[in-house]
């Protein structure tokens, strides 16, 4: 095995909670034989926004999409370890990832909505998921989500027209829309505002923070500022490792780790 | 002066000068490159066409002679009300010939009367005997009757008759005393030119005036059909499945090269291997166009997979993404996400298919779709041909008339092929400005 060179670390911080929405014990993820993520361990709590910062290619992402199994769709990927959401094994073989899918949705970096109209872009999910009997039922909840999002007076006229034609932000809000529709408990978040500008941006975090009374949400983010604003908790990965996990306030003022440290300070970028 | 050669202002400026006048005379050079190259292809395709119209355009009208004829109940030995067994055994041909006798005296010797007969087509007997059958009252009344010419009467008077031209150009296969009763028809206003129904109504014949493409055309619209309802659904899953779902391995790797191969076979290899195939071993009859579709589904099949391929190749991965993030299933992904996006490109690479299956002449040939064929096809299992090979066929003929019919039918062949094309360009455009 590849586990003769493992090497155990302690994360930093306070990275267990009781009572978690989902728990990560000793989860390492392998691209082929490359190792990208090193023996994690976290738990995330309900209806907290815990942003995930560190280096570019220090495995946020990765270790992102282990949560919902997005990365089963990447053939050369694997991953082991318990990952758990309350006390279901995710990567259980009973585990349907369909059904994964609908409790923890994921947002991406690019807005990428489907190239039809808005109105089945939001629709998309409640169809595929059979959560809705009648038109009433699921006009109402497209109204709903897109309400939600702070988008439903932006487009109620144009609920027909392509979702293609929204500017980026909306088409951002659109995408978070998407996902809120099928009422998931965990929301993923990658780099969702890198694509935006400052006032999109805004409005975006502004949103984060509303959905966070329902939503557990994990946001992966370049923006330290932007971590510090909507975030309770903050994880720093480095090289794949888990380095620290604090209260948000405390890392950015307090860190923990050296290497927390270095980088918040903007000696590592 | 040795370091400042180099550094020098003035110096720099003449050299950048220069150099900028150099590249802007090669960029107006290959310009013109390309202009010339264009204007090339325009002045071909403009040769072609002016070519091919010129030649075919005649082939749209035929000649008629309007005779008045007494249908003659004496003379066709057809009593009251004949049934039609009896109309079907009555001698129409003698009566033809009698009446033309009758109604052009000047045919005196043998020799003469049967070119007057020949100047019009073998199949008026047929056809007036078909009006009696169709409505029996004519028995008995002088019926305004519109003859089809033959083809000699009709070419010379196209193309010959009232111009002076010099010897060489005439095109006359009429005898003088043929040309003689022309004149006299064209006189009394008998003779019309109109457009050529028949072209359009007929299959082929061996008489040049009643040859049409109608047989070649639904010849060509069966087979087609036929490779389009294989070829499609065949071509668009193996796509999909190469694409989305099958593993990227050895295996796959060899079946995409194979096919890339198979798109290069040469296309008459495709119907030596329909006749091995399908006629020798599953033991399908010949001439027909299930088995001419079989032949040119295998042979759209490569180009079909190619471009639908390349348009889910072209499907940004960020949609399957979205849709595998709202938990759709991975067919799921692939029939709500990836197909509709992928369908304009798919639908331009089949139609792009169809018009090169709908030129096609070489496999066909090779599994007997070449025979002379005088029925309209009424089903994929009827012996047929295809409009390619109907004009190889009419090429072959030494008579005048269907030197015309080649031409006139390649304008139909084109006329098709442009429709093909054009809707592939709007349905694309159409498809794509949607979203
Ligand atoms: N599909 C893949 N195949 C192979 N290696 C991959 C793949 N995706 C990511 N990696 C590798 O895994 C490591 C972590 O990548 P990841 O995308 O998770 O980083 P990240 O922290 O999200 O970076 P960024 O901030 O730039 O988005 C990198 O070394 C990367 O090269
Ligand atoms: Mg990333």
């Amino acid at each position: 095995m590849l586990d003769t060179a493992k090497e155990t670390y302690q994360t930093a911080g306070e990275p267990f909670l009781d009572e978690p929405k989902m728990r990560v014990r000793n989860a390492d993820v392998f691209y082929a034989d490359k190792q990208a993520i090193f023996d994690v361990n976290i738990d995330i709590g309900k209806n907290e926004v815990i942003s995930m910062i560190g280096p570019s290619g220090c495995g946020k992402s990765t270790f992102l999409r282990c949560l919902n199994r997005m990365n089963d769709t990447i053939d050369i990927c694997r991953v082991t370890g318990e990952l758990f959401l309350e006390d279901q094994d995710i990567y259980d073989r009973s585990i349907d990832v369909v059904e994964l899918r609908a409790r923890v949705g994921m947002v991406f970096q690019k807005p990428n909505p489907f190239p039809k109209s808005i109105y089945e872009n939001v629709a998309y999910g409640a169809r595929i998921h059979g959560l809705t009997d009648t038109k009433v039922e699921l006009d109402e909840l497209i109204e709903k989500s897109l309400h939600r999002c702070g988008l439903w007076n932006e487009v109620k006229d144009r609920l027909e027209e392509p979702a293609t034609g929204l500017s980026g932000g909306q088409q951002q809000r659109l995408c978070i829309a998407r996902a809120i529709a099928v009422n998931p408990e965990v929301i993923l978040m990658d780099e969702p505002c890198s694509a935006l500008d400052p006032i999109a941006t805004a409005t975006v975090e502004e949103l984060i923070h509303e959905l966070s009374e329902n939503f557990t949400i994990c946001i992966v983010t370049h923006s330290m500022q932007q971590a510090a604003r909507v975030s309770s908790r903050t994880a720093y990965f480095h090289l794949g490792k888990l380095i620290e996990v604090n209260d948000t306030s405390k890392v950015f003022t307090n860190p923990e780790h050296q290497l927390t440290e270095e980088y918040i300070t903007g000696r590592i970028g | 002066m040795s370091t400042s050669t180099y550094n020098s202002g003035s110096d720099a400026d003449q050299r950048r000068a220069n150099r900028t006048k150099k590249r802007n005379a090669a960029e107006k050079r290959f310009q013109w490159y390309g202009r010339l190259s264009i204007a090339f292809g325009i002045a071909c395709v403009l040769y072609l066409f002016t070519d091919i119209i010129s030649k075919g355009i005649g082939a749209f009208t035929q000649t008629y002679i309007n005779v008045e004829i007494e249908f003659d109940r004496e003379m066709l030995r057809l009593g009251e009300a004949p049934t039609e067994k009896e109309i079907k055994a009555a001698s129409f041909n003698s009566f033809f010939k009698k009446t033309l006798r009758a109604k052009f005296p000047e045919a005196q010797s043998r020799r003469e009367k049967s070119q007057l007969y020949a100047m019009f087509s073998s199949d008026m007997p047929l056809i007036l005997r078909n009006m009696v059958i169709e409505a029996p009252s004519i028995l008995g009344t002088k019926q305004n009757v519109s003859m089809i010419a033959d083809d000699d009467f009709d070419t010379f008077f196209k193309h010959t008759y009232g111009r002076d031209l010099n010897a060489e150009d005439r095109i006359s296969r009429l005898s003088d005393f043929q040309e003689s009763i022309l004149g006299k028809l064209v006189d009394s206003g008998a003779v019309e030119k109109r457009f050529n129904t028949i072209f359009f109504t007929n299959a082929d014949s061996r008489e040049p005036e009643l040859a049409g493409i109608r047989g070649a055309i639904v010849g060509s619209i069966l087979t087609l059909l036929v490779t389009l309802i294989l070829s499609f659904p065949i071509a668009v899953a193996t796509a999909i499945y190469l694409e989305e779902f099958a593993p990227k391995n050895k295996i796959t790797d060899f079946i995409e090269v194979n096919i890339n191969n198979l798109a290069a076979v040469p296309s008459v290899i495709f119907g030596l291997l329909g006749l091995a195939m399908f006629i020798n071993v599953f033991g399908l009859p010949r001439s027909i166009p299930l088995v001419g579709g079989l032949v040119l589904t295998l042979m759209t099949l490569p180009t079909i997979i190619i471009s639908s391929r390349s348009a889910i190749k072209a499907v940004p991965p960020s949609i399957r993404e979205a849709a595998l993030g709202m938990g759709a299933s991975k067919v799921q992904t692939v029939m709500h996400h990836v197909l509709p996006s992928a369908m304009p490109g798919m639908l331009t690479g089949t139609i792009i298919g169809m018009a090169q299956a709908l030129g096609e002449t070489a496999p066909l040939l090779m599994i007997g779709m070449v025979a002379f064929i005088v029925d309209v096809p009424g089903g994929i299992s009827d012996p047929a041909t295809v409009l390619p090979v109907q004009i190889f066929l009419w090429s072959d003929s030494p008579e005048r008339a269907f030197v015309e019919k080649t031409s006139a039918a390649i304008m139909v062949l084109l006329t098709f092929l442009i429709i093909m094309n054009s809707l592939a360009v709007w349905l694309r455009k159409r498809l794509e400005r949607r979203w």
